[in-house]
């Protein structure tokens, strides 16, 4: 297998099909920023604070005026829309990097708004470290829908596996003292959960949206009722885990900005820098990926090569249950440090949107989950440094992108052609 | 096992999941009576198990074997029994009225639940997975608020009024998903999912906001006046009841329904659509339209859920008022097989669930074993092959199944 390049249309000649929703709905945000940010913008000034107090290397403050930084940061969006729309003309779609410093730069723009005038000013370290921590559920969740729906089965039930590896990491850590054994534990737990959904929907050809439902709605059940019946009673001794030690990593975590938010964090956090990269380079530079993926778009073809299609689902929706698990662990002994009634409050449904948002590639939905985080910490930060603002709608944000996305933002975007669709060998 | 299977899937001309959520509403009444069975019973083990009499008297079950069983025992019977007594009729109380009033209480929470279950079960006959019942409520909570607490009205006129508002702002979140999925070929169950946060986010800045519907002097807390008198739901059977007018509102929509669904033109193109989407388009019927058609008559029933639910509530408004009937719908759906009278029954033991989990939890059980009772009553009825292998049951035979389909058809047509 030396190269499976992933490109768009690689699936279908339809993904190819260049449209103007991207670069017009680039343009539209890009003077949006410039009128409202820029030459309606607050008066006064924008302090970016880059460096912690604790940290080696100290960035400069960086203090400028808020409407002139607007308004460049503002034609500088308008440059970059204007690119894309020249690609789409050229009947090319637009890159995903180039999206990404796009929707870089309109953060900044956000933040730089929000802050004008605030002492604090904008805490980069602050907002981008929390990101990180808050997005590691949702991209770990993501990569479990990902591995699932790649090789054809909707998994609805991130959200009990999230639930499942929160309660399970919590309770066994506490019990046993060790929180590596929660970890493990957790996993384990999780991929027993999908393993009733691979079974069900693989060989009983259960509906998976239904079965996935009803997973949810049982585990949040089973939950609700251990946290309230017997945790409750003891929570010191079964509910008091603590969380992983952060793990400076030497040198790297040094490195301004960059060291802090990446190279000083919990296990969690590690274990999610090795998995996306692995997932990537599994299903897309290996026979294993190749397999899986010829699963889940035809699975007759799949099976007519000698590839046995139930038991490829089975296992890459197990194993994806499993990295659930961890997203759910992250939840509780990688951020809180106790188990609190359904705590993954909707984060499983999210991890499907950020699913598409991603197109099922890995990266690319770890950095969809990466808005959704923001999102999360944005919303806690912008009542600090600017009570009053309608923060509803920012967190209504990455939802609406979601939707713009489902609804054919920047060509169609298409899943694996037998996402969804039970096999039975003919 | 597994030849038959093929052999049914041989006669069955459709994908195996239509054939599934066929079976799920073709609700054989004995695999349901043992689901509901099972349900409670593993409900009654996760009581014992995790209750610390029980596991006191166990530990030493060698010295007092008696004692142990009847912790057991005692046990189920506390944690059903207040469910009995807080949710169809009170033995302990002294008169009658106090004796029926857990009755009333159950049919006060069945009421949003079924109608809400009816929203989600209407798309389930098309064949669309629907879980959007959760922000089209808020939408209509939304309405409700506003007409309730900002216009003012003479009684009854007024809560008419809230009422058609929260159904009409419903709607328009349910053509939403409709147009969505028409238009685009979207997924519904992703634009639900992201259209309720939406919803609920905008309410939540319509609360937020004094000159929206925050209520006077209100703070920081997202949250609206109480609503007129003259928009309330009042008192069906006398003051000495919480039981009010919604449940009118949900026999009037289980009857709408049912007409809707088994007796009219459009619920039968509705049903075309759901068992063979192609085939309807080849017999002339227009797929899309309908598919936002279905979508913004179930809104309106969601919508409908969410004003019995907004103007029944003593106090203000808030996200809250919800009280997740949206997410409860669709194991109402699911375990009411999508008809009118399944959904009915499916959402009175749900209320009943409702109406007694605050008698389990003074009696010392933790209502959150009806979570689970709940969850897996529905995972049996979903996934009937749990069942079939747990009770041994024969699976249907093929020719019989294939008969009983054709003489169903039979009737659809004439």
């Amino acid at each position: 297998m030396s190269k499976i390049e992933v490109t768009p249309g690689m699936f279908s000649k339809a993904e190819t099909k260049p449209s103007l929703k991207a670069p017009i709905t680039m343009l539209a945000s890009a003077l949006m920023v410039l009128v409202f940010f820029g030459f309606l913008g607050k008066a006064g000034n924008i302090t970016y604070v880059w460096s912690d107090k604790r940290e080696v290397v100290q960035l400069p403050v960086y203090t400028v005026n808020s409407m002139f930084f607007c308004i460049v940061l503002g034609a500088l969006l308008l440059a970059i829309g204007g690119i894309s729309l020249v690609i789409n003309l050229q009947k090319k779609r637009t890159p995903f990097w180039l999206i990404a410093i796009f929707g870089f730069i309109a953060m900044m723009a956000l933040l730089g708004w929000l802050a004008t005038g605030a002492i604090q000013g904008v805490q980069m370290i602050f907002i981008l470290s929390n990101t990180l921590v808050l997005a590691i559920p949702l991209i770990l969740g993501g990569m479990a829908g990902l591995m699932s729906e790649r090789v054809g089965v909707v998994n609805i039930a991130i959200e009990g596996q999230l639930l499942t590896g929160a309660f399970v990491s919590a309770v066994v850590s506490t019990m046993t003292g060790n929180l590596y054994l929660g970890l493990v534990a957790a996993m384990i737990a999780s991929g027993l959960v999908s393993m009733v959904l691979a079974s069900l929907a693989i060989k009983y050809l259960v509906d998976q949206i239904i079965i996935g439902v009803l997973l949810n709605v049982l585990v949040i059940g089973v939950t609700n009722f251990l946290h309230s019946a017997w945790l409750d009673n003891d929570s010191a001794h079964l509910n008091f885990p603590g969380t992983f030690d952060k793990i400076a990593i030497p040198f790297l975590s040094d490195l301004p900005i960059l060291g802090q938010v990446l190279f000083n964090n919990r296990i969690t956090v590690y274990l999610m820098f090795l998995i996306v990269p692995v997932l990537w380079y599994i299903l897309f530079r290996t026979k294993l990926g190749l397999r899986a993926r010829a699963v889940g778009e035809h699975p007759l073809a799949a099976d007519t090569v000698g590839i046995n299609v139930g038991r490829t689902r089975f296992w890459w929706v197990t194993i994806g249950g499993m990295v659930a698990g961890l997203g759910g662990a992250a939840l509780t002994i990688g951020n809180v440090g106790s188990f609190g009634r359904e705590m993954s409050g909707g984060q499983g449904f999210i991890a499907l949107a950020v699913v598409i948002l991603g197109r099922w590639q890995p990266i690319y939905v770890t950095l969809s989950a990466l808005l959704f985080g923001f999102t999360i910490i944005l919303r806690v930060w912008a009542n600090q440094v600017s009570p009053g603002i309608p923060v509803d709608f920012i967190t209504m944000v990455p939802y609406l992108v979601t939707l713009v996305a489902v609804a054919g933002f920047a060509g169609k975007v298409r899943p694996p052609a037998a996402s969804g669709q039970p096999y039975e060998k003919g | 096992m597994s030849k038959k299977e093929l052999k049914l899937a041989e006669l069955e001309p459709e994908s195996k999941e239509v054939s599934v959520l066929k079976e799920i509403m073709s609700g054989d009444p004995v695999r349901i009576a043992l689901s509901v069975l099972l349900g409670f019973f593993i409900g009654a083990i996760f009581m014992v198990v995790f209750n610390p009499d029980v596991v006191k008297s166990w530990s030493n079950f060698g010295a007092d074997p008696n004692y142990a069983l009847s912790t057991v025992w005692w046990t189920i019977q506390d944690g059903y029994g207040a469910l009995f007594s807080g949710s169809i009729y009170n033995l302990n109380a002294d008169n009658f009225i106090n004796g029926i009033r857990p009755l009333t209480e159950t049919l006060r929470f069945a009421g949003p639940l079924i109608m809400a279950g009816l929203a989600v079960s209407l798309t389930f006959r098309v064949g669309l997975f629907n879980i959007g019942a959760t922000g089209q409520m808020m939408v209509g909570l939304a309405g409700a608020t506003f007409v309730s607490t900002r216009l003012h009205m003479p009684q009854v006129i007024h809560m008419l009024v809230a009422v058609l508002a929260a159904i009409l702002c419903s709607m328009v979140w349910g053509i939403i998903v409709g147009i969505l999925k028409a238009r685009t070929g979207a997924h519904e169950v992703i634009v639900t999912i992201m259209l309720n946060y939406v919803a609920t986010d905008l309410f939540t800045y319509f609360l937020r906001e004094p000159g929206l519907l925050l209520e006077a002097n209100g703070g920081g807390t997202p949250k609206s006046d109480h609503p007129d008198g003259t928009a309330m739901m009042g008192a069906l059977l006398g003051p000495s009841f919480k039981l009010n007018y919604g449940l009118i509102f949900a026999a009037i929509a289980v009857f709408v329904y049912w007409w809707l669904m088994e007796r009219s033109t459009f619920g039968f193109r509705f049903r075309m659509v759901g068992h063979n989407a192609s085939a309807a388009r080849a017999a002339g019927i227009k797929v899309e339209n309908t598919f936002v058609w279905a979508l913004a008559i179930s809104a309106a029933f969601a919508g409908l859920a969410a004003a019995t639910q907004g103007l029944s509530m003593d106090g203000g408004l808030t996200t809250s008022i919800e009280a997740g009937i949206g997410f409860d719908a669709i194991t109402v759906a699911l375990l009411g097989g999508s008809r009118a009278g399944g959904v009915v029954m499916a959402g009175l033991l749900f209320g009943a669930f409702k109406a007694g989990s605050s008698s389990m939890q003074v009696a010392g059980v933790s209502p959150e074993v009806l979570g689970v009772v709940k969850a897996l009553i529905v995972l049996f009825i979903a996934a009937p092959p749990i069942i079939r292998a747990l009770y041994r049951l024969p699976k249907p035979e093929p020719k019989v199944f294939a008969a009983i389909q054709q003489a169903k058809a039979a009737k659809v047509i004439k």
